[in-house]
């Protein structure tokens, strides 16, 4: 089967996101001074084989782990759903 | 006493391989050996410079990539053996994406790439780095990075704090916001340093800035003593 992932990488709420900060900035002085805790992170798509769902989960968190995502710093989200041929 | 043997790893998008070459052989005359990335052979050599630049263009985040490189388990062996490692400024980076080094450098706190010459303080002078430096030393060297910023977990900064590896700190500010004003730090046993600042562009006489000459003399008289 094929796989769709959609990965959500994030920094840790503990770690200073300045790129946030600036964009929260910048959208207080266009008068969206509603809006806070603005955080910038980075989504990764990738497709992959797997033989079900579960190792398809799987593999993508091994993935995630090893390389797309540095757990000092950052955290993750998963999607993965069966792509319909 | 034998020269000190040197090899500089090369990945594609490092870029001052060769200013540490004509320091450690242009002014210094050791023996220096440039290491492909795909290359494994780091036999016979004392220490192993992982050099600033963009490797691998920095995707993902700076030294995600290099950290697979096929002459990071060399590395690994090298380090096992008893050889020193050196990362400077991306190689710092690599070092701490290898988890060689605790912790991990990011975004600077103001988004800009900084290039200048910062003010250091030397934290430990009883390292093979640093030991020819004066006791006490404020030094200048420069930097030029945009993700050099140190960060750790609290745990993990009081761990540095406590068996004294930090072993350079901007000095009297951090312009890229550094933890702790963190510049460079080593490994517990002290053979393998990452910092950012580049001592290899302040040890050639004819630059101003020359702070960084002790640092290489420090290398060379610890290894051949």
């Amino acid at each position: 089967m094929r796989f769709q992932a959609q990965i959500q990488i994030h920094l840790r709420p503990s770690v200073l996101d300045p790129a946030g900060v600036a964009v929260q900035s910048s959208l207080h002085q266009l008068g969206h001074t509603q809006v806070q805790q603005v955080r910038i992170g980075k989504h990764i798509q990738l497709q992959l084989e797997a033989p079900d769902p579960e190792t398809a989960q799987k593999q993508v968190r091994e993935l995630c782990d090893q390389l797309l995502a540095n757990p000092v710093i950052e955290t993750y989200q998963i999607q993965v759903d069966p792509i319909r041929s | 006493m034998s020269a000190v043997k040197f090899g500089i790893v090369v990945f594609p998008g490092s870029n001052c391989d060769r200013d540490v070459a004509w320091v450690t052989q242009g002014l210094l005359g050791c023996p220096t050996r440039l290491i492909w990335h795909a290359e494994r052979d780091l036999s016979g050599l004392d220490v192993v410079v992982l050099p600033g630049g963009f490797s691998y263009g920095d995707y993902l985040r700076c030294g995600a990539i290099a950290r697979f490189a096929p002459v990071m388990a060399s590395l690994r062996e090298h380090i096992a053996r008893g050889g020193y490692v050196l990362g400077i400024c991306n190689g710092f980076q690599i070092l701490t994406e290898a988890g060689l080094l605790p912790g991990a450098l990011v975004r600077n706190a103001n988004l800009h790439f900084i290039c200048e010459r910062v003010g250091l303080c030397i934290e430990r002078q009883d390292l093979l780095w640093t030991a020819a430096y004066p006791t006490g030393s404020r030094i200048t060297l420069p930097i030029a990075h945009g993700e050099g910023r140190y960060t750790c977990e609290p745990d993990t900064l009081k761990q540095l704090q406590d068996q004294g590896q930090i072993v350079f700190r901007y000095d009297p500010v951090a312009p890229n916001g550094s933890l702790d004003r963190i510049a460079g730090l080593c490994s517990p046993c002290g053979r393998v340093l990452g910092l950012m600042p580049h001592p290899e562009r302040a040890a050639d006489p004819d630059l101003p800035g020359q702070d960084g000459i002790p640092f290489w003399q420090s290398v060379i008289q610890g290894l051949a003593a």
